[in-house]
């Protein structure tokens, strides 16, 4: 393979743990929940499959496991920022806060041990008749193909079924929604905790294809990066995935840099991903100085059921 | 008005709760009763791996304050705490979410440290006030990247100050490991030691050092500013009816800016202190999450600028405590899980304190 190709199945790869997050960032915050416990969830999600893998050896298990711990966080998010309306942004800090301090403690006993078996890649062989992208489709992990999936049905549902129409009215109007008798709560508790769930995903396919062993920390932020990838695909799952495989382009892009180019400093590579967002992000503002940038109506702001706006 | 009454059993007493949104009154229990519950929530997962919570709550209290060494070490960590607490509390007063603390006080760390690398011979008089200075300035323009996106580009602040910290991070990695490292330093990730003139003179045979003298001297000025001037009054206006403030023709621009210089310049004192006054060097690690747990500083002492000397305290006890817990084995963040669970078990309360509540004696016959 040629370096673009190579490139782009890199690009792909670790661009997907970016997808799985960002997609639940933006089924909660469609429900108008902001969520920035997902580099909390990531983590749990993340340790979970880890120990899972190491005493089980089962994938299924530990990515259930992942999933489920980060679901059990989204419901106390959800709880905190839907029941008792407290402040969104500072909810999501204290998950993110205890996830780390408890994945680092959960972690721990079984440090320095390698994950048995990873996420295989499926050789397709039929796909590798299409030229040109059929070589870079019979080199991806099994999770990959999960997540095109995933995207097709966040879109579909949506954009194409009643459930996603009242969703969007949800997180634009909680008010309006709840006259129209839709139940603006279930909506919110249950996007919450599914967004959560594809956190712990993300987190697991992290460890499950990436890194073979456990470390404190181990997102190292790209839990932040896909709250930052939300606003860029404009709260939108295909634009997501465009997205995310930007930016893991930009990510394996740096680490290639470092196995070529002996001149940067490896840290200033590392860098990249953290000031892209930056950058990226004040392009979107400047783009959509004039214009709606696509974030839902209500976004942030707890819906209290006694005082009707 | 809603609300309902539960007789409690023995049928002699009722406790009635009713919602009341026009209460005014902050509710000083619910910080207190957060961390009790904080601890129980902690304390479970920490029994579910087989040690006992008593044990592990023993020896952190043990270790914070358990001996002068403890006390001392407490107060220590307490002051980079209460000058980052004070500097995300003034962003938070404007609704601006500086979590950027961390990256703020790790450039302040650098630029300190970069005096005494370009200028090792200065004399106390002249090294400590330029570190200070450096160490301010640093830390302001760390904040002003991220106060100029928010203001000119609509960029969260949330994501970019999130950013800088991770950036920073590998800045101080790339100089204690490659330009900056020590030489005689047996591989150690640090730069020389500072020389006496470089560092804060320590109160006593204690390593606390007259940097928290600043700190003070910093929650004074806070209490002065935000209460009894009209910059203060400027910001609550703004928190509370941005349009009114508008019309009123104040910026709400010029005061983000303002804000961000001020907390990260604030912060960057804190790494100046830290280097100067606690480690002599900068070095790998620097701060064990001093600009995160900031974030829980600011919001269990409500802003109130003497509530943050408490929860300072506090919550430097909690990072002593964490290494003590070290020795039986358990991992130091067990702090940051705590810190954590402190956080949403406070604002979780604040629901509480829209309501009141009343006992009352069924056998009276009275309500």
């Amino acid at each position: 393979m040629d370096f673009t190709l190579t490139l782009l199945v890199a690009a792909i790869s670790s661009g997907t743990p970016l997808l799985f997050a960002t997609l639940g960032g933006v089924l909660s915050e469609r429900a108008g929940v902001i969520n920035l416990g997902i580099e909390g969830m990531m983590l749990i999600g993340a340790v979970m499959a880890y120990i899972l893998s190491v005493t089980t050896g089962s994938l299924t298990l530990s990515i259930a496991a992942g999933m489920l711990a980060a679901g059990a966080l989204g419901l106390l998010h959800a709880f905190l920022s839907v029941s008792l309306k407290a402040n969104q942004i500072v909810a999501g800090l204290g998950i993110t806060l205890f996830a780390t301090g408890l994945s680092s403690y959960l972690g721990k006993p079984y440090g320095g041990q390698q994950v048995p078996n990873s996420i295989p890649v499926l050789h397709l062989n039929g796909l590798d008749a299409i030229p040109a992208l059929g070589k870079v489709f019979g080199h991806l992990n099994a999770l990959v193909w999960v997540s095109f999936v995933a995207v097709i049905m966040i879109h579909f549902y949506l954009f194409k079924t009643p459930w996603g129409l009242h969703l969007r009215s949800v997180g634009d109007s909680p008010s309006t929604s709840d006259a129209a008798g839709i139940r603006v709560f279930r909506y919110q508790y249950a996007h919450v905790i599914a967004g959560s769930m594809l956190c712990g995903l993300a987190g697991a396919s992290l460890i499950l294809v990436f890194t073979p062993s456990w470390n404190d920390g181990l997102t190292s932020g790209r839990g932040w990066i896909a709250v930052a990838l939300i606003i860029f695909a404009r709260w939108n799952p295909v634009r997501a995935l465009l997205c995310a495989y930007l930016f893991g382009a930009f990510e394996s892009l740096g680490f290639r840099m470092q196995l070529l180019e002996n001149a940067i400093p490896p840290y200033f590579l590392k860098m990249m991903p953290y000031l892209t967002t930056i950058i990226v992000l004040m392009f979107v503002g400047w783009r959509n100085r004039n214009r709606p940038n696509g974030q839902p109506e209500s976004l942030g702001v707890p819906y209290v059921r006694e005082q009707r706006v | 008005m809603s609300g309902k009454t539960v007789a409690l059993p023995g049928g002699r007493w009722a406790i009635s709760v009713r919602k009341d949104s026009t209460l005014q009154r902050t509710a000083w229990w619910i910080p207190l009763m957060s961390v009790c519950c904080a601890l129980v929530f902690s304390g479970i997962f920490i029994a579910m791996n087989g040690i006992s919570p008593f044990l592990v709550y023993g020896k952190m209290l043990d270790g914070a304050f358990g001996s002068s060494y403890g006390i001392g070490e407490t107060l220590v960590k307490a002051i980079p705490l209460l000058l980052c607490g004070l500097g995300v509390s003034i962003a938070y007063r404007i609704s601006v979410w500086n979590i950027g603390a961390e990256g703020q006080l790790v450039v302040g760390a650098i630029a300190a440290t970069a005096v005494t690398i370009y200028w090792p011979d200065l004399p106390a008089i002249a090294a400590i006030p330029l570190m200070v200075v450096f160490g301010f300035v640093a830390g302001a323009i760390w904040g002003l990247f991220t106060a100029l996106p928010r203001t000119h580009f609509q960029v969260n602040e949330l994501i970019t100050s999130l950013m800088l910290n991770y950036v920073a991070l590998l800045l101080l990695n790339y100089l204690v490991f490659e330009p900056w490292k020590d030489p005689k330093g047996f591989n150690f990730p640090g730069s020389p030691m500072f020389t006496l003139a470089q560092q804060l003179p320590s109160i006593g045979g204690s390593r606390l050092h007259i940097g928290f003298l600043f700190a003070l001297a910093a929650v004074l000025l806070y209490w002065v500013f935000t209460k009894h001037m009209s910059w203060g009054y400027e910001l609550r206006l703004l928190s509370a009816n941005p349009v009114a403030a508008r019309y009123a023709g104040m910026s709400i621009n010029k005061q983000i800016i303002l804000v961000m210089l001020i907390s990260g310049g604030l912060s960057g004192l804190a790494g100046m202190a830290e280097v100067s006054g606690v480690t002599h060097r900068l070095m790998y690690g620097i701060s064990p999450g001093y600009g995160y747990t900031a974030i829980i500083v600011a919001w269990l002492a409500k802003l109130n600028p003497f509530g943050l000397i408490l929860s300072s305290v506090l919550c430097g006890a909690v990072i002593v405590g964490g290494y003590s817990v070290q020795m039986i084995g358990l991992p130091s963040s067990m702090a940051l899980m705590i810190q954590g669970s402190i956080l949403f078990f406070l604002i979780g309360g604040e629901v509480l304190s829209k309501y009141r509540f009343t006992w009352s004696n069924l056998s009276d016959g009275g309500r």
